[in-house]
C-alpha cells in the first residue's frame, strides 16, 4: 500500500463518507441497551405477567417498563421469547 | 500530530470494558461498514441501516470471540458481507430482481475500501485542521465557501490548503510504507 498520488488519495477519501449520525449514535448506545436487555430478561424470567405483556405487545411492554424499545432490544427479546 | 491507536489496542480496550473504547470503535469503523453496505452491496438506506445496526450489535456481543485483535477489520468486513447477503436473499424472496452482486465486484470494492481505510488512518495521524478540511471537502462534499464559513478561514485559501493537506497525507502514507518495508 504505497505510491498514491494526491488525486488517488482524494478519490479514496470519497469512498468513505460518514454514516448517518443517528446510526452511529444508536450503535454507540449498544452497551447501555445490552444492560437494559439483561434487566428486562431477568424481569421476564421472574414475572409471568410481564412475560405475557411482552408476548402481547413487545414494544409497548418494553416502553411501559421504562426502557427505550430500540431495534436491538426488540430483536433480541423477540428472539428470546420465540426460543422459550 | 494525533496519537494513533492501533485496531488491536482499541479492541483490547473494548474487551477491558473501557467506557470510551466502544464509542471510538464505532466511530472508527462506522464509515467502513456503511460503505460496504452501500458501495459493495448497493443496499437501500433502510436495509443498510438494519444491517449496520446488526453488524455492530453482533460485533459488540462477539468481540471476545475474535481470535486476533489485529484482525478486527477483516472480521467486520466478513460479518457485514454475510449480513448484506442475508438481507439481499430475504429481499429476493419478495422481489426476484434484487440479485446478489458478483462476488469479484464485491472483492474489488472491499479492496478499495481497505485502501481507503489506510488513507483514513494516515489522515487521522496527520490530524486537524487537515483532517477536518479534507473530510469536509472529499467525504462530505462541502464547497470551498461552506468549509471557509465553518472553519472561519478565507474561502480563497481552501484549494491551496487542500493541496498542502493531501501532500501531508501522502508523506504520511509514504512514511508508513517505508517503515513497514523490510530493511
Amino acid at each position: 500500500m504505497n505510491g498514491f498520488d494526491e488525486e488517488q488519495i482524494g478519490r479514496l477519501l470519497r469512498l468513505l463518507p460518514p454514516a448517518p449520525t443517528g446510526w452511529v449514535r444508536a450503535a454507540q448506545e449498544l452497551p447501555a441497551a445490552r444492560a437494559a436487555l439483561d434487566e428486562l430478561v431477568a424481569r421476564a424470567e421472574q414475572d409471568a405477567a410481564f412475560r405475557l405483556q411482552l408476548r402481547a405487545d413487545l414494544e409497548r411492554a418494553v416502553a411501559a417498563a421504562g426502557y427505550e424499545p430500540s431495534p436491538f432490544i426488540v430483536s433480541r427479546l423477540r428472539r428470546l421469547l420465540e426460543a422459550v | 500530530m494525533a496519537v494513533e491507536q492501533t485496531d488491536a489496542q482499541l479492541v483490547s480496550r473494548c474487551r477491558a470494558g473501557d467506557p470510551d473504547a466502544w464509542n471510538e470503535f464505532v466511530e472508527r469503523f462506522s464509515r467502513y461498514v456503511y460503505a460496504i453496505c452501500g458501495r459493495g452491496f448497493r443496499l437501500s438506506q433502510q436495509d443498510a441501516e438494519d444491517v449496520f445496526q446488526e453488524v455492530f450489535a453482533r460485533a459488540f456481543e462477539r468481540l471476545s470471540e475474535l481470535r486476533s485483535d489485529d484482525a478486527v477489520r477483516p472480521w467486520l468486513a466478513q460479518l457485514t458481507r454475510r449480513l448484506c447477503i442475508d438481507r439481499l436473499r430475504l429481499l429476493a424472496r419478495d422481489t426476484p430482481s434484487d440479485a446478489e452482486p458478483d462476488e469479484r465486484e464485491v472483492d474489488d470494492v472491499l479492496a478499495q475500501l481497505d485502501d481507503a481505510m489506510a488513507v483514513r488512518a494516515a489522515l487521522d495521524k496527520v490530524g486537524d485542521p487537515c483532517r477536518e478540511i479534507l473530510d469536509r471537502f472529499f467525504c462530505r462534499d462541502e464547497s470551498y465557501r461552506t468549509i471557509g464559513d465553518m472553519l472561519e478561514i478565507p474561502a480563497g485559501t481552501i484549494a491551496s490548503r487542500i493541496s498542502r493537506c493531501l501532500d501531508k497525507v501522502r508523506s504520511e502514507l509514504d512514511g508508513r510504507s517505508r517503515a513497514s518495508r523490510p530493511s
